[in-house]
């Protein structure tokens, strides 16, 4: 009897089983998430790189050359891969989309904190959250039926092209670049502004010399965010841009993105061939940036966070 | 010029971006369901689609996003849950757990395509699995796991913090606690977040053109055993959703009547997403009532 009631106390418990138990399955979990993250890198990057270390082509050859034609032997006898044309185009829509959405959204999330009653900007905030939800094909459908020939009864061609692509993404990323605006000026502590107004500042004065400069890390990360999303857009993209590999010389012709080139193409090369390897070469890219996007993101919390704590 | 007319242009100027804003908003929303309802016939909801012909329907598309977005939750939900319920509750303090916050973030931000393109390379060609509907619900896992997580982790860790102290005074065990007690608390969050989900893995194309494929066998609803090939519910076939079936017959099909096709199919999936909206947003109302005293936040 009395060994048994020791044994009691000193084994574990059925709770701290269950606990164990929960703590592994939980922890397995996570585990998952993270190979999967893990595996995607690793497998993209050996995928990608085989272009450089199988067939031999030169890393800047391939960032910095104009012809893409992976199936013909270029003057250095060797397969021309330069995806200089892909990465112009993919950064130029991404910026002009960007330039174009960011004023705009700044005056939403304003309106939405400053201007709005109560009611109103609600209502413009379910119409946001609703917007977010609109898949990608239907802004790209919309960008076939209205935005192309808009495009090409102004500017003449075919419609096609960088221009037709940073409108329809303009309208893709508005949504998301607003709502994390609208955060980050909300986050602006209301001692800063009830203290401008109470100098005698205007609503305008109060909202560009003290709201929007304590929120501008905020801001930049909310861009940022939307930059993430139009460089990673591949189907509403490939739909309006023509899909063409050349060299960008203005907005209205016809290009070809990172994305648009690998939705277009990885269904039409032989896995294993230089021609399907370059596709994980852009792949790669793609990835390369995405990660940027997040360093950047990362650095500018961390230096607005910085700033405004001491 | 004095402070108070800058003010009042600044005003105007912010006012007038907001209504373009708005414009393109009412004319984005209205464009499609105006040129999209005509065609959302009931023969149109349920004719299997051509690919040579006018006429064709969407029956097999439709069902094949619905099976896609139920398959996707069945395996992701239970994946989102533990990792939620750990980042929540166990996730010590320290550098690695930063680390796993980091990288669930670059899961998030990851371009579709090269989600889709990853589950390729691995399910497609390397398992030998092929186009099949399992091969998209896994992408689409990828694609929907580190917003899900964030959720059920910001769903739980809302539940006032005294409900554990309680449960734990009580000598239950903090897993016991968090499944029977803070998990059933955080319901109504976790709901709203898998309707939203939802709507999102519904509209997704770029990432099952090369994992649940770009064609549409003919299905037999009459059979119900998931392993004879021509039924319904085989998740070894390929199957053509909705999304992608809107970006194939715009980009490379020869059907005569892609524009009246996409039109419609694309109002039917606006309609789906906003009904997804309203429901998540009702649902998680009418759920924090039915757990809680009834006020609402």
């Amino acid at each position: 009897m009395k060994n048994s009631l020791k044994e009691k106390f000193l084994s574990p418990s059925k709770q701290t089983y269950q606990e164990s138990f929960g703590k592994i399955i939980s922890s397995f979990c996570i585990l998952i998430i993270i190979a999967l993250v893990v595996s995607i890198l690793g497998f993209v990057t050996t995928k990608g790189i085989d272009t450089f270390t199988q067939s031999k082509i030169n890393v800047f050859d391939f960032l910095f050359g104009n012809v893409w034609s992976p199936s013909s032997t270029g003057a250095n006898g060797k397969p021309e891969v330069g995806a200089a044309p892909m990465i112009v185009t993919s950064f130029t829509v991404t910026l002009i989309s960007a330039a174009i959405a960011t004023p705009f959204a700044i005056a939403c999330a304003i309106f939405m904190t400053f201007i709005a009653n109560n009611r109103g900007s609600r209502l413009l905030r379910s119409t946001i959250e609703l917007l977010v939800g609109i898949p990608s094909v239907i802004y790209g459908y919309i960008g076939l039926t209205l935005v192309v020939p808009l495009v090409r009864s102004i500017y003449g061609g075919t419609g096609f092209g960088i221009l037709a692509g940073a409108i329809v993404l303009f309208v893709m990323i508005l949504p998301t670049v607003t709502s994390l605006t609208v955060d980050s000026i909300k986050s602006v502590p209301d001692y800063y502004i009830k203290a401008s107004y109470g100098l005698g500042a205007t609503r305008w004065q109060t909202i560009y010399k003290v709201v929007l400069k304590i929120s501008l890390p905020g801001i930049l990360t909310a861009v940022i965010f939307g930059m993430t999303r139009a460089f990673g857009e591949a189907l509403a993209v490939q739909m309006v841009i023509g899909n063409s590999i050349t060299m960008p010389t203005n907005l209205t012709t016809p290009a070809s993105t990172l994305t648009s080139q690998l939705t277009t193409g990885i269904g039409n090369t032989i896995m294993g061939t230089l021609q399907n390897n370059a596709l994980w070469s852009l792949a790669l890219v793609l990835l390369f940036m995405s990660l940027f996007f997040n360093i950047l993101i990362k650095i500018i919390g961390k230096r607005g966070a910085a700033k405004y704590e001491s | 010029m004095n402070p108070k007319s800058v003010n009042r242009i600044a005003t105007t100027v912010i006012n007038s971006l907001v209504g373009v804003v708005v414009a393109l908003l009412v004319l984005l929303i209205s464009y499609i369901l105006v040129t999209g309802l005509p065609h959302m016939s009931l023969d149109f909801l349920l004719s299997p689609s051509q690919s040579y012909q006018a006429g064709g329907g969407i029956r097999d598309q439709l069902f094949n996003s619905i099976y896609l977005v139920i398959l996707t939750l069945i395996i992701s939900f239970p994946i989102a849950l533990g990792a939620g319920i750990y980042l929540a509750e166990y996730a010590p303090k320290n550098w690695i757990v930063d680390v796993i916050r980091t990288l669930i973030e670059v899961l998030s931000s990851l371009p579709s395509v090269v989600v889709g393109l990853f589950a390729y390379l691995v399910f497609v060609i390397k398992f030998q699995v092929g186009f099949s509907i399992i091969s998209g619900a896994v992408a689409l896992t990828i694609f929907n796991l580190p917003l899900l997580t964030r959720n059920i982790e910001d769903s739980i860790k809302s539940v006032p913090d005294f409900q554990m102290q309680g449960a734990l005074a009580l000598g239950l065990s903090k897993w016991t606690t968090i499944i029977k007690i803070i998990f059933p608390s955080a319901i109504p969050g976790i709901i709203t977040g898998i309707i939203l989900s939802s709507g999102r893995i519904f509209g997704e194309a770029a990432a099952l053109i090369y994992t649940s494929g770009q064609s549409a066998p003919v299905l037999n609803y009459a059979n119900w055993n998931p392993f004879s090939p021509d039924s319904f519910l085989n998740p070894m076939r390929p199957a053509e959703t909705l999304a992608v079936h809107i970006w194939k017959v715009n980009s490379e099909g020869i059907t005569p009547d892609a524009n009246a096709i996409s039109s419609g199919a694309s109002a039917v999936l606006i309609l789906v997403i906003i009904l997804f909206n309203f429901f998540a947003h009702w649902i998680g109302k009418k759920l924090y009532k039915k757990f809680t005293v009834g006020e609402v936040k």
